[in-house]
């Protein structure tokens, strides 16, 4: 296992019954790497990322993210990641403010840490008016981002996004994901799924799953002349119809 | 959502408290009078003058007497035969014959007391006037007895339902918040935000059961002080023991709840289970019907019913001024059970699938 690298994932299976959901999966990602995790609806990427944050767990293999075992020390990984998951995931009835305060003081952050964070998560996204508005009242571009910021509160080693844009508008997106590389060159490992074949561009590597299995892993130039295609909608597209 | 968790059980307070009554009034009174002497008309005149018996009409038969009451308009109907007069003041006895509707069985039964009662009293009404009348000798003594009606003087249905009333919304309202909690949290997904939290399971529960305990205290608050000021229900014993006991006891239906919630994936099935614990706790926790008088299976079965014991409590502080001392066996059941329901719910809150 390479040094620094912050999740390293062996032959992972999950299985319900008899299906089998993520199928021997297997592949490591780097510090400071945006990671892209790519696959189609029911295609195991969501139940894969719930075992690599440690609220389910493997039926087979091992993985360790930021260097604890997700089995075993899964508390531990927690302490060390963020999450925002595909549902929208602060609580729509307090404001703002109260949501950095109560996942702040989950994380054990002190009050005097609290507020210098959201001094600077509020100046850095412009939400001077809106911090005593209730999260609920928020157009979902706005939740999606601030989301994101609460998922940095505690300065995750990484953090790990399920679907992060889903039926955002262009402009937001473009936004969000200029927040993803601003943390990125601060160190933090990104790992995230999306279903916008533009966004896999952005990703320094991508791994494409079908059925279960990681069918493709590489970065999105070398995939791209490796199917011979000059889009990365049509190295999507070629793969999950070929396994069909 | 605030005012409605508050309003509603106090409007149902004031009007069940007002409604629920053990108390059998308006009885409808009719009779066949066969005799039509004064004496019979003076018994007519006792029941009219009773505040129990409102008295419907008269029939000329017993057959249309029991029309009557076969369509609901009677419930008692009193037949009082020929000669009845003649028969006192030559036998020095006399039938009558009274029939009940019993389908309310207990109804039935105390409407049978106080009828007796109002003959019991015209007897001996009727006793003096024989005793002038024949002018005997050695008039039957009588052996009276005087109840003294201790804790409740005056018999105020109220003063025994209030107190338990207010038990049941304290209840079902903590009971239904925590059941319906996680369980909400997972609908909307922010417990597997949760989840990827380093938070400890314990602190989880605590933090949940914080803000429903505060809830509860201060319906509790709320429903004593209408009660003291609408109903006058007297508090004799100590305002501390109560709040005491009933914060132990807010943990139980709380843990409960709690624990109903993580085991159920929607909201719907835990405000099934919860109606279900809910139904059996209200029927045998001897609020409605003495517990005394179920078979001894249920009987046993209610020595793991929490609202009994607040019943109990609030019933015995309340009312009788209990201590400590004397609401020992029940605090220390509670106790148990509260340990008991909150470790469930702890075990039971899976952070990990």
């Amino acid at each position: 296992m390479a040094k620094d690298n912050m999740i390293q994932v062996e032959n992972l299976t999950k299985m319900f019954g008899d299906f089998t959901a993520v199928n021997n999966i297997s592949f490591e990602v780097g510090k400071g790497e945006v990671f892209g995790f790519l696959g189609a609806n029911g295609a195991g990427k969501t139940t894969a990322m719930k075992m690599l944050i440690g609220i389910s767990k493997p039926t087979h293999g091992a993985a360790t993210v930021a260097g604890y075992n997700v089995l075993t020390e899964a508390e531990l990984v927690k302490r060390n990641i963020g999450y925002m998951s595909q549902r929208f995931s602060l609580y729509n009835d307090l404001t703002i403010k109260e949501n950095i305060v109560f996942f702040g003081g989950i994380y054990g952050l002190s009050s005097k840490d609290i507020k210098e964070k959201s001094q600077t998560m509020i100046n850095e996204l412009g939400l001077h008016d809106m911090t005593n508005s209730l999260v609920g009242s928020l157009p979902l571009g706005w939740k999606q981002k601030v989301a994101f910021s609460v998922a940095l509160l505690h300065n995750p080693k990484i953090v790990f996004l399920d679907e992060p844009t889903g039926g955002v508008d262009p402009i937001t997106r473009r936004q969000f994901w200029e927040m993803i590389y601003r943390e990125a060159n601060r160190g933090v490992t990104i790992f995230v799924t999306t279903h916008y074949m533009d966004e896999a561009e952005y990703c320094d590597r991508v791994s494409i799953m079908v059925a279960g299995k990681i069918e493709a892993l590489d970065t999105p130039k070398n995939l791209k002349s490796q199917f011979r295609v000059d889009s990365m909608n049509q190295v999507f597209l070629k793969l999950a119809r070929n396994i069909e | 959502m605030l005012p409605i968790i508050f309003v509603l059980p106090l409007i149902q307070l004031i009007i069940l408290s007002n409604a629920a009554t053990f108390e059998v009034k308006n009885i409808k009174f009719a009779y066949v009078d066969n005799d039509n002497t004064s004496f019979s008309r003076g018994l007519v005149e006792k029941f009219e003058a009773s505040s129990y018996f409102n008295v419907v009409s008269q029939f000329p038969s017993e057959k249309l007497a029991s029309k009557a009451m076969l369509q609901g308009k009677v419930d008692v109907i009193l037949e009082i035969p020929s000669y009845f007069e003649k028969q006192l003041l030559k036998n020095k006895k006399a039938d009558l014959s009274v029939i009940i509707n019993a389908i309310d069985g207990a109804a039935a039964g105390v409407e049978n007391v106080y009828i007796n009662q109002i003959v019991q009293q015209f007897n001996k009404k009727a006793q003096v006037e024989l005793f002038l009348f024949n002018n005997l000798g050695n008039q039957p003594q009588d052996i009276e007895t005087i109840p003294s009606f201790w804790y409740n003087e005056t018999l105020n249905y109220k003063t025994f339902m209030v107190p338990g009333i207010l038990v049941l919304l304290v209840t079902m309202i903590t009971l239904f918040l925590s059941g319906m909690n996680i369980v909400r949290e997972k609908e909307i997904g922010t417990l597997e935000q949760i989840n990827v939290t380093p938070i400890k399971k314990h602190q989880f529960i605590i933090g949940k059961l914080f803000p429903f305990l505060v809830l509860g205290m201060v319906l509790l608050t709320v429903g004593l002080i209408i009660s003291k000021l609408l109903f006058h229900i007297p508090i004799v014993g100590s305002l501390s023991l109560m709040y005491l006991y009933t914060i132990i006891y807010i943990l139980v239906i709380l843990g409960m709840g709690l624990f109903i919630s993580n085991f159920t994936d929607t909201q719907q099935q835990a405000m099934f289970i919860a109606w279900f614990f809910m139904v059996i706790f209200i029927l045998m926790s001897g609020l409605f019907t003495p517990i005394e008088s179920m078979p001894q299976w249920a009987q046993l079965l209610t020595e793991f019913n929490p609202i009994k014991y607040f019943v109990q409590v609030m019933r015995m502080v309340m009312l009788k001024g209990a201590g400590l001392s004397d609401i020992y066996p029940q605090v220390i059941k509670t106790f148990v059970f509260a340990i008991a329901m909150n470790t469930l719910a702890v075990i039971s809150y899976k952070k990990t699938s």
